[in-house]
């Protein structure tokens, strides 16, 4: 099997507080066939902070790691498994495209470096378009020797990755469906979980701790609402907000949620038969395990697809078609682009 | 700490200045205060002015009230505002710009969010990457002394679980970056 | 070179827009002293008045002038009144030319230095060319005064109506099974709040009975060939499987046929039909269709109850699609719009949260001949709601879907208002960017609506959720918007929400466009000949369009325009014959290789291969002398008239001013 090679950039987070979406990237990494060359001497993207104080100068900062991924690789794939990097990375390589008086300053202060970057040589993908596009599911699927059933997860995007849309068409904004998909491949029971790129807050713990509570009560709610048993996450920022600051945020609204949150690489690596230490489990504050006893385990049978014989006395009025899910594609809702 | 800028040409408005200092083409000019990006905002209660009513105050050239807000502040980067924004207003680069000008001119109110942003950045400026624990730790004993004691528990279980650095990492290439850092900080000219 | 040739040049001040900047006297001057054949040059303030033009006229008479040339405005404004004027003076029309210097020169130039020199080149290459024009006749075509109206809603029904009253025969083709259109699917219709099938049903019936009306419903085009006044169309009349000369309407196949399926297209999905069905009562024709595609008989080969029950006889499984072929002299098209497709709007829940409606969903619930007999009920087909939020503007303005403002969805919006009042008592909620009320009686209606107390918020929804966040929300549909009069986000819930969704193009909208030659703009909606001052005629000559396929509306402007152009149809019909503008391409087809390049090139159809002389031949009427097919011929066997070779070689010279500089030292 040909492996498939990409530059790799893990980000400040990765380095300790999420040394477990780390760990569990690089363990599944391998039997996908997926090799990662992390890019040398990379720098802080600068998250949401650096831009909110220079422009110039971040733009720069960024595109230091573009130039540094761009120089003495033969890959030009770029894959970021932090959302807030990714969104970044990629939203620096397009706006140093469209806007050419950008792309001058920023490369002249990266000649102050030593360095140079033509926009557009670098493709900046997040990890799991690579998994979902690259792989896909029939591929991910000869691996999974355990699958998830027994187990339901509400697949949280966040907002990085589906927004403002660099994607491409094919990914919706609003309502992605990649996770999701994964997570069916894996045998999971996925929850329809309505705020499934609703945003964890970032920061704002940080600023305003009325605003930032709540803004994670609302998705451990959400999900707990929806019955789901574990939400799992693409990206540190999200899983550091809804996991290590989950207590606290109970202990502000005097509510007592318990929801684990994981990163979907840790699901992968579980449905792999990988080892969960291998794959940092247990490094969530929120402890997943009670809820990890339940893969396996028989589940109430879900409804079946189709629509189901009407009786004769229900007055009830049919729902408007949905276009037909197809596992492992990501479905988005008649979004014909007019010819 | 403040880029270089020239003056703003006597011409321009607060809106034509914020257009500006935006990158790419910000629409501003296009709102039609129809108030999706209020609507869409996850901390759209907590802000003293909603996203489209800044728009409106910056058409007002209501300089001082519009810097002064907690609004760019509160922003967490969401872009549900820009995909929903059926004029195509890029609001939440628009966002960026009012916390820069907002620095610069110091109307502020509250520091806590650019104390927060300048301790970050000192810590990439320095090391080349973020150090989460000199950001917490320097942040908190400023704007939320008590924090610390509300926060330990998080503090030990973090500790604990082995996800808290203890020193920052430095770049090899730091002295490079700095002066990556320092020279499009001198070329932060907007006006022709 | 016309040696004999005598010119005569008008060069027009047109008051200060051309004097203003063109020094227009030294012009007329320069024109008389150096430009060949020129026997006159005159300068005048207005030329297009009965002043200039008496002059033109004049001159011809007393100077005996074959040429004419006006240097003025631009040909699309005044070519006519002067070409007139050479007429009336006993010149052939096509002897005269005309220059602009107006929005060639001094509108585009404050250089006075630069706009002289260049209006002196135009004029030069005007009296160049001219030299070489032949007079031409224009074309005469006979006007066949049968008539089609394609498309069976309230445009279309108009149009027919009031073409069958004037005495010529219509053939209205309608694709669905009746007549009626989207307005039959209506409840009531703003701003009178008139029931939509009791107004509109009469006109059907009149149409489906009238003896100058060939109706043919069920039916497609196939194909349309000809130009004005003499088209050719192949219908597809499908196969209803019924019989209808025995047919009586009784309506028993449908009563006793077992196979239910969801109507997804008189009841937008919101409720159910037989295989076997009439789309509504009303239908006209009376007679039912059956859907292969979900008729038991012809999916499995059992069943048969329709024919067992029918008690004429009238079931005939064997029908098969017809094919007729019609001639007529004028088609109006009528087509209508589609409903914006809300599942495109993920963060308002269509589809996802079942509470959620689309506009022509509400329309059906509020029908009393709908799903629910009139009652406005939650999806659960019983529970009256409580509360209920109308959003405006779903998919329109709005560059993520639709730019355009869909025209009808205000009052559409404050007429839901009303009937969920009227019928449930419910809190109701409109969340509008503008309310939008323009025509006559409209914004009456919405002091009405205001009177009703309904709650108006001033907000473009950002979000319908079942997302819980607050107390009080829980069972609820919550509207998350900024309410921007009082400058908070609120979420409100309620129990239901309607979305007023926006009018796009038909679906196949292009390929019909295609099928009549006509075109589409940006957004797909078919293009008028002029959007202010020629809405319902098209580019091509012969096809008109009326009604919500021309854009956004609602019923009254669509009948206006049916009624506008059975008009113009009319008009083509009494004067029984029309010229044609004889500036076409003509194939030389000694000359014509056959290889058939041009062919495809056409955007008017007018070119077509004569398989048994293999050459190419090209029809003067429906040509519009654009000149793609003469720039393509590799052989050089195509030529516009009034456009040839010479023609404009002599213009390039003349613009090149290449004979006079041998004579003058002209500055360039």
């Amino acid at each position: 099997m040909n492996s498939l090679r990409y530059s790799y950039f893990p980000g400040c987070s990765l380095e300790r507080n999420a040394e477990a979406y780390q760990k569990s990237a690089l363990s599944i990494a391998a039997p996908l066939g997926l090799e990662f060359q992390e890019i040398d001497d990379w720098n802080c993207c600068g998250a949401t902070e650096y831009i909110s104080l220079h422009m110039t100068a971040s733009y720069a900062l960024i595109a230091r790691n573009l130039a540094q991924a761009a120089k003495g690789n033969d890959t030009h794939d770029l894959v970021a498994p932090c959302s807030a990097c990714y969104l970044n990375l990629s939203k620096c390589d397009k706006y140093l495209r469209t806007d050419a008086d950008l792309a001058e300053k920023v490369n002249t202060a990266l000649a102050a470096g030593g360095l140079h970057y033509k926009p557009g040589s670098i493709r900046v993908r997040h990890l799991l378009d690579v998994i979902m596009d690259d792989v896909g599911c029939p591929r991910l699927q000869t691996q999974v020797t355990r699958p998830l059933s027994g187990l339901r997860v509400a697949p949280y995007y966040g907002c990085l990755i589906s927004r403002p849309g660099l994607r491409s068409e094919e990914h919706n904004p609003e309502y992605p469906t990649a996770l999701d998909d994964l997570l069916m491949c894996l045998g999971a029971q996925v929850v329809d979980f309505p705020l499934k790129t609703h945003c964890c807050g970032g920061h704002m713990t940080q600023i305003s701790e009325g605003t930032g509570f709540e803004l994670i009560r609302r998705l451990v709610k959400g999900a707990a609402d929806y019955q789901a048993d574990v939400i799992v996450t693409v990206c540190p920022m999200c899983q550091l907000n809804l996991d290590a600051f989950q207590g606290a945020m109970n202990r502000y609204f005097k509510t007592a949620y318990h929801v684990p949150v994981l990163y979907f690489t840790q699901m992968m690596g579980l449905a792999f038969g990988q080892d969960a230490e291998m794959l940092g489990i247990g490094a969530e504050l929120v402890d997943a395990r009670p809820a990890l006893a339940k893969i396996g385990v028989d589940l109430p049978p879900v409804a079946v697809e189709g629509v189901p014989k009407r009786k004769r006395d229900d007055k009830s009025l049919p729902m408007p078609k949905m276009p037909k899910h197809e596992l492992g594609k990501e479905t988005v809702v008649a979004r014909e682009v007019k010819s | 700490m403040a880029d270089t800028v020239t003056s703003v040409p006597e011409s321009f408005t607060f809106l034509d200045e914020v257009q500006a200092r935006t990158p790419g083409e910000s629409r501003l000019l296009m709102c039609i205060q129809c108030g999706t990006c209020g609507g869409s905002c996850p901390s759209g209660a907590d802000m003293q002015h909603t996203p489209r009513h800044i728009f409106a105050m910056i058409r007002a050239d209501m300089r001082e009230e519009v810097l002064s807000s907690n609004t760019p502040w509160y922003c967490v980067s969401c872009y549900y505002c820009t995909v929903r924004c059926p004029q195509d207003v890029h609001i939440t680069d628009i966002m960026y710009t009012l916390k820069r000008m907002a620095v610069e001119s110091r109307l502020y109110d509250n520091p806590a969010a650019p104390d927060f942003s300048k301790v970050f950045i000192n810590w990439v400026e320095n090391y080349g990457r973020a150090f989460e624990l000199g950001l917490m730790s320097q942040h908190m004993l400023r704007h939320n002394p008590l924090g610390v004691f509300k926060m330990a528990d998080m503090g030990i279980g973090m500790v604990t679980k082995g996800r808290m650095a203890f020193t920052p990492k430095r770049i090899r290439g730091i002295a490079g970056l700095k002066q990556i850092i320092a020279k499009a900080k001198e070329l932060e000219v907007v006006y022709e | 070179m016309n040696d004999k040739a005598r010119v005569g040049v008008y060069v027009c001040h047109c008051g200060s827009n051309i004097a203003g900047t063109v020094d227009v006297a030294d012009v007329a001057k320069w024109a008389g002293a150096h430009l060949p054949n020129v026997v006159v040059a005159r300068d005048n303030k207005f030329m297009c008045s009965s002043l200039g033009q008496e002059l033109i006229e004049k001159d011809i008479k007393e100077l005996g002038l074959t040429r004419v040339v006006v240097a003025a405005c631009s040909p699309h404004l005044h070519e006519a009144t002067f070409r007139g004027a050479c007429q009336r003076a006993g010149l052939n029309p096509y002897l005269f030319d005309m220059v602009s210097i107006r929005e060639q020169v001094s509108w585009v130039t404050t250089d006075r230095a630069v706009a002289n020199e260049k209006a002196k080149a135009l004029i030069s290459g005007g009296v160049h060319r001219v030299i070489h024009n032949e007079p031409l006749d224009p074309i005469l075509v006979n006007i066949n005064p049968n008539v089609m109206v394609v498309g069976g809603g309230i445009a279309g029904i108009q149009a027919a109506l009031e073409i069958a009253d004037s005495g010529s025969h219509v053939y209205l083709v309608e694709r669905e099974p009746s007549l009626g259109g989207h307005m039959a699917q209506f409840d009531k219709t703003f701003p009178t709040l008139d029931c939509s099938a009791c107004i509109l049903t009469p006109k059907m019936f009149t149409a489906g009975n009238h003896k100058n009306i060939t109706l043919l419903t069920y039916s497609e085009i196939e194909h349309v060939d000809g130009f004005i006044g003499n088209f050719t169309v192949k219908i597809r009349q499908r196969a209803r499987k019924i019989n209808t000369e025995l047919c009586t309407g009784c309506g028993l196949c449908e009563e006793k046929c077992p196979k239910k399926v969801v109507d997804d297209v008189f009841e937008a999905g919101l409720g159910y039909r037989k295989a076997v069905y009439r789309p509504f009562p009303q239908a006209v024709p009376k007679y039912p269709v059956i859907d292969v595609e979900n008729c038991t008989y012809f999916q499995r080969g059992t069943c048969k109850a329709c024919q067992k029950f029918c008690p004429t006889g009238a079931i005939d499984f064997a029908q098969e699609d017809q094919f007729i072929t019609v001639d007529v002299g004028n088609v109006i098209l009528a087509t209508g719009f589609d409903l914006f497709d809300c599942r495109r709007i993920p963060q308002y829940g269509y589809g996802r949260l079942a509470n959620v409606f689309t506009s022509l969903e509400f329309e059906r619930l509020s029908n009393a001949a709908g799903p629910t007999g009139g009652k406005v009920v939650l999806r659960d087909g019983v529970s009256v709601p409580q509360s209920v939020a109308i959003i405006h503007c779903a998919g329109s303005r709005d560059r993520n879907y639709n730019k355009y403002c869909s025209a009808i969805c205000c009052m559409q919006s404050l007429k839901f208002a009303h009937l969920v009042k009227e019928r449930t008592g419910a809190r109701v909620y409109n969340f509008y960017i503008d309310i939008r009320t323009p025509a006559k009686a409209y914004d009456e209606f919405y002091q009405h609506i205001i009177e009703e107390g309904i709650v108006f918020v001033r907000g473009k929804v950002a979000e319908v959720t079942d997302a819980t966040r607050l107390a009080g929300e829980d069972g609820k549909l919550i509207v998350q918007v900024e309410d921007t009069l009082v400058g908070k986000q609120r979420r409100i819930p309620v129990d239901m929400v309607v979305l007023s969704a926006g009018l796009e193009p038909r679906h196949d909208a292009k390929e019909t466009a295609k099928k009549f030659g006509i075109s589409c703009s940006m957004d797909g909606w078919f293009i008028e000949r002029h959007p202010k001052l020629d809405p319902v005629a098209t580019m091509t000559d012969g096809i008109f369009i009326a009604g919500a396929c021309q854009g956004p509306k609602d019923i009254p402007a669509s009948v206006a325009q049916g009624a506008a152009a059975a008009a113009r149809v009319q008009g083509l019909i009494s004067q029984r014959q029309i010229t044609l503008e004889p500036v076409r391409a003509r194939v030389d087809q000694d000359k014509c290789s056959g290889c058939r390049i041009c062919n495809t090139m056409c955007p008017f159809n007018a070119i077509s291969f004569l398989e048994d002389r293999q050459v190419t031949e090209i029809n003067p009427a429906l040509c519009q002398g654009c000149g793609t097919c003469v720039s393509a011929c590799p052989a050089g066997a195509i030529t516009g008239t009034h456009f040839s070779n010479e023609q404009i070689m002599a213009q390039i010279e003349g613009v090149l001013m290449l004979d006079l500089r041998q004579m003058e030292a002209v500055p360039a």
